[in-house]
């Protein structure tokens, strides 16, 4: 469904990402791990077009978008269709970025009534059974900083899921949150997972990604160093890398909380 | 002393000024609110051409804004009021003071509108992104209303500001509140008497006008609790009863 071939990108002289593929199959969850400025962040922000890469394609449903070669002359993508692709693909967001001047409920519906032209009582509906789904039911006419952290990720995936999205993109968004409100915004992943949505999870959870990934990725350096099933990376790393950075985490993890990984297992 | 001064203040005659006074302050505030009324549009387009994205477009607009900054106000006003005539066009005093003050406050304001607009969060631009707005939707549910919030106290200051600087249309021959005073004060001599009055009126109706900009203030930074209604509140309300 999602199909990343040589994708280059810097930022000055910095090399972010090095000639980067990857496939996302549809149905499937793919996790991408591995170190802080190891390129995972910019690899999901360039497929959505938040970054525009500098060589390599993107195809998404087996056609290129935003930018690629045709008979050798590169083809800049127009505004509208880079809008039309990106509303097909939702993006979750580490910092959550709801609309502050909106309620919870009006944050869900504002992307399909303004930009899908979608009758505003059909996209209500919607949008009150999406917020059932993340849990918020009571929460409907609430202001985001009326909203935990927590709750206001999980009204951030009812945004996203409310166009109807044929991908979910989710950058660390877990990471941002107080411990104790992770587990309730990885269960409604897990639900999407379930219900098989296509995911493309960059996340430091590496007992989500255990548990729910048909696919893990870890990447270092701007390159992919190493794919395969959770099982294989988890259990028989092949890398050097790979095996030194899950070492790292999993002492931390020891270090500081002794018993069984906390959210993982929601 | 204090007989000294109040000696100078002649009371007998300050109530035959008044009305004529009056009727001056009445056109500085109707210039105020004309030329308010315009630059908060005008500033608006020049701030959002200024971001466009065609090259020229922004050329332009930032030429203007850099050309009336590093000008007098008064030179503009002049250049309207006198200079123009050599080319044909003629203004009657009042349209040119509005023309000239909504020039050069257009240009000042749009800086205003500019840095609100920059000030809203990178985020909440790739959030809207992300959901595929283009960019005039982003700008018009998202940004914008956003920035209103971050501009409307400045925007407020200039409007008392501007309020006094109607006081420069008096050279360009508008009776307005200080050329008025000039006129009977030229006939009569009584400065001190006249000139306070002005002071005083200039104060009265500005000082309740910053007040309000405080106020106003205030209320902004309370935060977003304090809108009942959004875009969509209709719909959504009635959806969660």
């Amino acid at each position: 469904m999602i199909r990343l071939e040589k994708v280059n990108k810097s930022f000055g002289h910095l090399h972010v990402l090095k000639n980067v593929s990857l496939e996302v199959e549809k149905g499937e969850v793919v996790c991408i791990i591995g170190p802080s400025g190891g390129g995972k962040s910019t690899l999901l922000r360039c497929i959505n077009h938040l970054e525009k890469i500098d060589s390599g394609t993107i195809y998404f449903e087996g056609t290129p978008v935003y930018q690629f070669t045709q008979n050798g002359k590169p083809v800049v993508d127009p505004d509208h269709r880079i809008e039309h692709f990106r509303s097909q693909i939702g993006m979750v967001f580490q910092s959550f970025n709801l609309f502050p001047h909106f309620t919870a409920l009006e944050n869900i519906m504002v992307a399909p009534v303004y930009v899908r032209g979608e009758p505003r009582d059909e996209v209500r509906q919607r949008a009150l059974a999406l917020m059932a789904k993340v849990g918020l039911s009571d929460k409907v006419d609430a202001y985001p900083h009326e909203l935990s952290g927590g709750q206001q990720q999980r009204v951030a995936i009812a945004r996203a899921l409310a166009m109807q999205p044929k991908a979910m993109l989710f950058d660390e968004v877990t990471s941002a949150l107080d411990p104790e409100l992770i587990g309730e915004v990885l269960r409604v992943m897990r639900k999407l997972a379930i219900e098989g949505m296509t995911m493309l999870v960059v996340t430091h959870e590496m007992g989500f990604a255990r548990d729910i990934a048909d696919r893990v990725v870890f990447m270092a350096d701007g390159i992919v160093v190493e794919e395969g099933t959770a099982q294989q990376i988890f259990s028989a790393p092949k890398n050097e890398r790979t095996r030194q950075f899950l070492q790292t985490i999993l002492e931390r993890n020891a270090e500081l909380e002794p018993a069984e990984d906390r959210p993982a297992s929601v | 002393m204090f007989h000294g001064v109040f000696s100078f203040f002649d009371f007998s005659h300050a109530l035959e000024y008044l009305p004529d006074l009056l009727y001056g302050a009445l056109i500085s505030v109707e210039l105020t609110f004309a030329v308010m009324a315009l630059s908060l549009v005008f500033g608006l387009i020049v701030a959002l051409a200024r971001m466009a994205r065609p090259r020229w477009i922004r050329i332009v607009a930032t030429t203007y804004v850099e050309v009336i900054r590093g000008t007098p106000c008064l030179l503009q006003l002049f250049y309207i009021y006198f200079v123009l005539p050599a080319f044909g066009v003629r203004l009657p005093p009042f349209m040119a003071g509005v023309i000239g003050l909504t020039i050069n406050y257009s240009a000042y304001m749009s800086e205003v509108y500019r840095a609100g607009i920059q000030a809203v969060a990178k985020g909440q631009l790739e959030a809207a992104q992300a959901l595929g707005m283009s960019r005039s939707l982003m700008m018009r549910l998202i940004i914008l209303p956003q920035a209103i919030r971050i501009v409307v106290p400045p925007l407020g200051n200039y409007f008392i500001s501007l309020f006094k600087d109607t006081s420069l249309a008096s050279s360009i021959t508008l009776r307005e509140l200080l050329f008025t005073g000039q006129i009977i004060s030229a006939t009569n001599f009584q400065y001190f008497t006249i000139f306070t009055i002005i002071g005083i009126i200039y104060l009265a109706l500005s000082y309740p006008g910053s007040l309000a900009v405080q106020a106003l203030e205030r209320r902004m930074k309370i935060g977003y609790r304090t809108r009942r209604r959004t875009v969509l509140a209709g719909a959504a309300t009635r959806g969660a009863a």
